[in-house]
């Protein structure tokens, strides 16, 4: 890979997602063999450094590193307005002197990869930023839905959920558009960006916005459900729980608009009950699971084609 | 830079004597017992290929089939120019106590092997593992010596040996070109 | 001190003053302005350039007492001496805060015996700029101030601000605010926007800044009140000026030059020196701002000059404080960007500001305390913040090239800054 960072889906053309696509697929071979284990990063060290917390995308980052014989260190951190003490400089320098090759950053500020990427001599992986991007997430959505529909052009995807404050509905808008397919982002009123129609002539035409679930979902391919964050609830952008499943929700009956063989992807972790039913995530049409391992791949991939050569 | 043809060392006829010669010495060698063809990406796939079909004209033995990418167990030196794609890696489940031969197209420092070697203790404990190519070109870095070979010819520093495979390039023949 | 200025071209719309002639300096003032030959005194050979009323910068922030190394009274007054200011007006928002004589009197005698630029204290409306009760602004106006403010903060109580609208006219102060709904603005960063949609950061809407002024006019215009809104950004915004100006409002605003110069565009891949409030807004922004300048809707440039150490700009975009640095950039600036005559420009640097804060005039006419700006329309030249005398870093000008700069400020008739070519 040319770049030095991975910081966004925006800025990478069509071939270098497909660079990344086709060497995951390649790579996910390995979860099947008996002993999962290559030499290929042996002796390179990786960082994750997480501001915020997740347990999924870590933990996938750190096998993808540990089964590519990385050494890969977990440093979690806070980001208290009392530790105001370390700056974004600081732990930049503090990479650099431990001679990091790679650090897979996750941040509640949107830009905070960025500085950090600007400071440091390591290869930076934005592990989402803030309401910005989550190019990882973005990745092995694309992955999955090319498995399961064998491409990624041409579909109508619908993207449903708090698009405001989503970062992994960025990024794949980002993504899809450039590959020819339709995106229809859906939310509430409340939840929709600003300004969001004038990014709708930056995608190629092909970001539609609604408010109506059942629009979005008519005809879809692919219906990709949001995380719902509870905080939202107590900034009055929708009154109750019971409320958002009722108008957008993914229940069984609203599924049923979408083709018959439409695949319902959600990036983790599931609210039941509250974005999605349950029967519909542990239906046979769901691929959630797959989306896990494609994560796995496509984040090995990428750490291949940062550090590999 | 740029390659021109120096002269060419098989046509399709000769490649396809040689693929003959060559099934029948593992044959023999490997006389009933369970063999694993595994061609190492890119051209070595399409040869073991080849060689499984013709072994199964032949003489009715119908040989496992694998494919290794080595690119993922390159030591430094064997990193090329530009990052080489990873293709795919699948060999046949219980591999342990199997007669595994390599597969390539040129034999030349050695490294490729040895990555392969490398690659392959991680899916299990062959019986043994032997190594077929169908050009020997010589300047080993490497203490690997092929046990069956289609042709060993002497080469310089600036010559590159390509092997031509119908399935990828559209023909079959191999050409030692020279970098201008 | 003595001086003599020769040669140059006398601008002062307040006198209507455009001439090149020559002025006389003794004793701190002027003693007359006209062709002139008195070779006993020191000689400022002025040919071909503008010789103004001192420049009056009336939004800037010192951060003394409290935040001393991001600025002090005596490096916040060198850099405005830099900049061609003359005075500077001092907002309150220091810690502790200007809300009392004692701190007033403390800023106006570090002033004294540190700035070489004049320095105003602003007070602060309320009470620790908490916004609950009025701070006491009679003893702060006996204490020297010239205005009162919260800014860094709105007074967000309706009828709080018709109190301090109401109180301030038996001082003859104005009020200054600076116009946000919090609760609109709440946890933004940077305008709202395409741009904040885009890089994921939290928006200020420009309904934050317009419901507040449309509230503030209408309370102006029921007190009587002397209102001026300070560094005004939004389309809008000036619309209502404007009209509230043809009803015969008793008001003024200002704007400040980064919001006439950039967009929110500026914060690109997150430039923490676009960072300040209100934010840099959309290109149609900036068009009704430089239309306001021009039709003489908007009556001052001020800075806003808010200097940050370097550490707290090198954090995430949410985290950095809000402001930029300005009292060396904004003549350039005003020069540079703005396609405006030189009247036009002295009145809005120096004779409007003093029509607006409670100040003794000054000006070129004789008797006046010689406080004086040169200027040179036509300098060439190229903003390097290292060489900034502000004790902070922060501003998104270093490297930009400009023409027109001030060259020397006089204050007392002492040379306190000289920009030779």
């Amino acid at each position: 890979m040319k770049r030095k960072d991975l910081l966004g889906i925006r800025e990478l053309d069509c071939d270098e997602i497909l660079e990344i696509l086709d060497t995951a697929e390649s790579m996910q071979e390995l979860s099947s063999r008996p002993i999962k284990k290559v030499p290929t990063l042996r002796g390179k060290t990786i960082i994750n450094l997480f501001f915020e917390a997740s347990t999924r995308t870590r933990t996938s980052f750190e096998i993808a590193g540990k089964w590519l014989s990385a050494d890969v260190v977990n440093i979690s951190m806070s980001t208290s307005s009392v530790s105001k003490g370390e700056t974004l400089i600081d732990t930049a320098r503090t990479l650099d002197s431990m001679s990091a090759d790679c650090v897979v950053i996750r941040h509640s500020s949107s830009g905070a990869p960025h500085t950090i990427a600007r400071m440091t001599k390591a290869r930076v992986i934005n592990g989402g930023d803030g309401a910005h991007e989550h190019p990882t997430q973005a990745l092995l959505d694309a992955l999955t839905i090319r498995q399961r529909k064998g491409r990624i052009s041409g579909l109508k995807v619908a993207i449903v959920g708090d698009i405001a404050h989503s970062r992994v509905a960025r990024s794949n808008i980002h993504l899809l558009t450039k590959f020819g397919s339709d995106v229809w982002a859906c939310s509430a009123p409340t939840l929709m960006p600003v300004k969001m129609d004038e990014l709708l002539s930056e995608n190629q035409g092909r970001l539609h916005i609604t408010t109506s679930m059942d629009e979005a979902l008519d005809q879809a391919d692919v219906i990709m459900m949001l995380r719902v964050q509870f905080e939202r609830m107590n900034e009055s952008f929708f009154p109750s729980v019971r409320e958002y499943f009722r108008y957008y929700g993914l229940s069984r009956e609203r599924a049923s608009h979408a083709k018959s063989d439409a695949i319902i992807m959600h990036p983790g972790p599931i609210n039941r009950g509250v974005e999605i039913a349950s029967d519909v995530a542990d239906g046979p049409y769901s691929v959630i699971l797959d989306q896990i391992a494609a994560g796995l791949a496509v984040r090995m991939a990428i750490l291949y084609l940062l550090l590999g050569v | 830079m740029t390659l021109k043809p120096n002269y060419q060392l098989m046509n399709a006829d000769e490649m396809r004597g040689t693929l003959n010669r060559l099934a029948d010495e593992i044959l023999s060698a490997h006389a009933g017992r369970d063999l694993v063809l595994v061609g190492i990406q890119r051209r070595g796939v399409p040869m073991a290929q080849r060689m499984a079909k013709t072994m199964g004209e032949k003489a009715n033995v119908r040989p496992q089939l694998g494919s290794l990418d080595i690119n993922l167990y390159r030591d430094d030196l064997t990193h090329a120019a530009v990052q080489p794609i990873v293709r795919r890696t699948e060999l046949p489940p219980h591999i342990d106590d199997k007669d595994v031969i390599l597969i390539d197209d040129v034999l030349y420092t050695g490294r490729t092997v040895g990555a392969a070697l490398r690659a392959l203790t991680d899916f299990g404990r062959m019986r043994t593992i032997q190594l077929a190519v169908f050009v020997d070109r010589g300047h080993r870095e490497l203490p690997v010596e092929p046990n069956f070979v289609g042709r060993k010819i002497p080469t310089k520093d600036n010559e590159v040996v390509e092997v031509r495979l119908t399935e990828i390039d559209g023909e079959d023949a191999i050409y030692v070109m020279e970098k201008a | 001190m003595d001086l003599v200025i020769k040669n140059g071209r006398l601008v002062d719309p307040a006198q209507r003053i455009d001439a090149v002639t020559d002025i006389v300096i003794r004793g701190g003032k002027i003693v007359s302005i006209g062709k002139t030959s008195v070779p006993d005194l020191p000689q400022l050979d002025a040919t071909g350039l503008v010789v103004a009323p001192g420049f009056f910068d009336i939004h800037v922030h010192l951060r003394e007492p409290g935040t001393e190394e991001a600025e002090t009274i005596a490096s916040g007054g060198a850099a405005a001496v830099a900049g061609g200011f003359v005075a500077v007006a001092a907002m309150p928002n220091t810690k502790p805060p200007n809300d009392n004589p004692s701190i007033t009197s403390y800023i106006i005698s570090e002033a004294r015996r540190s700035s070489p630029a004049l320095v105003f204290p602003i007070g602060a409306v309320t009470r620790e700029q908490k916004g609950e009760t009025l701070a006491e602004i009679g003893e702060m106006v006996e204490a020297g101030i010239v205005g009162i403010s919260d800014d860094g903060k709105p007074v967000m109580d309706g009828r709080l601000f018709r109190r301090a609208l109401e109180y301030a006219q038996l001082f003859n102060l104005p009020v200054i605010q600076h116009c946000e709904d919090l609760n609109l603005s709440k946890g933004g960063v940077m305008h709202e926007g395409v741009y904040s949609t885009r890089l994921g950061l939290k928006g200020i809407p420009s309904s934050a800044e317009d419901t507040m002024v449309s509230r503030d006019l209408i309370l102006a215009e029921t007190t009587g009140g002397k209102y001026h809104v300070a560094h005004l950004s939004t389309r809008r915004a000036v619309e209502m000026v404007r009209q509230a100006k043809a009803q015969g409002l008793n008001i003024t605003a200002e704007v400040t030059p980064h919001h006439f110069t950039l967009t929110d565009a500026a914060v690109a891949e997150y430039d923490t020196n676009a960072k300040m409030n209100p934010p840099l807004r959309s290109q149609d922004d900036v068009d009704a701002l430089r239309k306001g300048i021009a039709d003489g809707t908007i009556d001052v440039i001020a800075s806003d000059h808010a200097p940050h150490h370097i550490n707290l700009k090198m954090l995430e975009f949410d985290r950095a404080p809000f402001g930029i640095t300005g009292l060396e950039t904004a003549v350039g600036l005003a020069f540079t960007e703005l396609q405006l005559p030189i009247g036009r420009i002295v009145e809005m640097f120096a004779s409007n500001p003093q029509k607006i804060m409670r100040v003794s005039p000054w000006g070129l006419f004789e008797g006046s305390e010689a406080h004086i700006t040169i200027l040179d329309p036509k300098r060439n030249w190229k903003f390097d913040v290292g060489q900034s005398r502000s004790k902070s870093r922060n501003s998104p000008f270093h490297g930009r090239e400009m023409t027109g700069k001030a060259v020397g400020t006089i204050v007392y008739g002492k040379v306190v800054y000289e920009d030779r070519a």
